[in-house]
């Protein structure tokens, strides 16, 4: 499992952010990220991982972050500011099951050693 | 050139605001099988002379090909709007064919539809960008905190688009509009059985209300 800090990945692109998760879970790996992803980058993250869907190789994955708080603020708004994103994981869709998930908490089950 | 039809494209933008022209192109989404065909076809069917958008199935992920029908008007409390309306397939981060044929379907048939699925997924995103709202439809006899309503909700948020809540399935014993109002309770939601028709001109007063 693979906990990524919100500094690794503030200076990365989105393409670079969505390359280095997907790489990771294809290679089995849970993957926790700090701050999460923008919602522009995790339509992108599911978008690609429809391109690398393979039969008996990969099915896709299981991705949990929580519900936005709430709208941007005004001066969000004002200055274009997008929506930070929340604590995530994302894993292989064989290997990660999410077992209960609200406002506060997701519980997850992971098998290992598929 | 390039300047001047975006300066047309804006001119024309400024111009429906000022005379509030009562048109948009909404998109339902939601997970496979919250039933985004159903809710289309009974739109179509109250709306206009008994068109459909397709076929319904149990089997997830019939929706394989984003449809869109133009100039759908709806009136409302003594308004009216005319709608472009996408019906878009099945949004999901997973897709197996193993699931399709505990449904009964052979593996060649599995195989083919999840390949179609993926597909289908990738436009239904497309879409998003090319969109006025989202009709977001929810099974409510379901868990609402799924990864597709919480992305589909951010990104409706972050690009400060309408989007309308339809809590579906409401005939089925088990459904719970509360969990989802509870979920997301800062969007409207609308509570409907799109199967039987029930409550559904309180989803088009909501329509126009929201969209136009």
């Amino acid at each position: 499992m693979d906990l990524i800090s919100a500094e690794k990945l503030e200076n990365m692109t989105s393409m670079e952010k969505i390359r280095l998760i997907l790489d990771k879970v294809k290679n089995g790996k849970i993957v926790v990220l700090e701050n999460g992803l923008t919602p522009d980058e995790e339509v992108r993250l599911i978008e690609m991982t429809m391109t690398e869907i393979r039969v008996d190789e990969f099915s896709g994955i299981e991705i949990e972050s929580y519900p936005s708080k709430k709208e941007g603020s005004f001066l969000d708004r004002i200055f274009g500011r997008a929506i930070k994103g929340r604590m995530t994981i994302i894993g292989p869709a064989n290997q990660i099951r999410t077992i209960e998930k609200d406002k506060y908490q997701i519980s997850t089950k992971v098998s290992v050693g598929d | 050139m390039g300047f001047i039809s975006s300066l047309k494209e804006s001119l024309g933008s400024w111009i429906n605001r000022i005379f509030k022209k009562k048109r948009a192109k909404i998109g339902l989404y939601g997970p496979p099988n919250a039933g985004k065909t159903t809710l289309a076809n009974r739109i179509l069917h109250d709306w206009t002379d008994g068109e459909s958008f397709g076929e319904v199935s149990p089997v997830p992920h019939e929706t394989r090909r984003a449809m869109r029908k133009e100039g759908v008007v709806i009136n409302a409390n003594g308004s009216s709007i005319e709608l472009d309306i996408v019906d878009t397939p099945g949004m999901a981060t997973k897709i197996d064919f193993k699931e399709f044929m505990a449904f009964g379907l052979s593996e060649a048939e599995s195989k083919k539809r999840a390949k179609e699925a993926t597909e289908g997924v990738i436009e239904a995103i497309k879409w998003l960008d090319d969109l006025d709202g989202v009709l977001l439809v929810m099974d409510s006899t379901e868990d609402p905190y799924t990864q597709v309503n919480v992305t589909v909700i951010g990104n409706m948020e972050a690009r400060r688009l309408p989007l309308l809540i339809v809590a579906n399935k409401m005939d089925l014993p088990n459904a719970s509009p509360a969990r989802i109002k509870a979920a997301f309770p800062q969007h409207s939601m609308v509570q409907i059985s799109a199967l039987e028709g029930s409550n559904i001109d309180n989803l088009y007063q909501a329509i126009a209300a929201h969209f136009g």
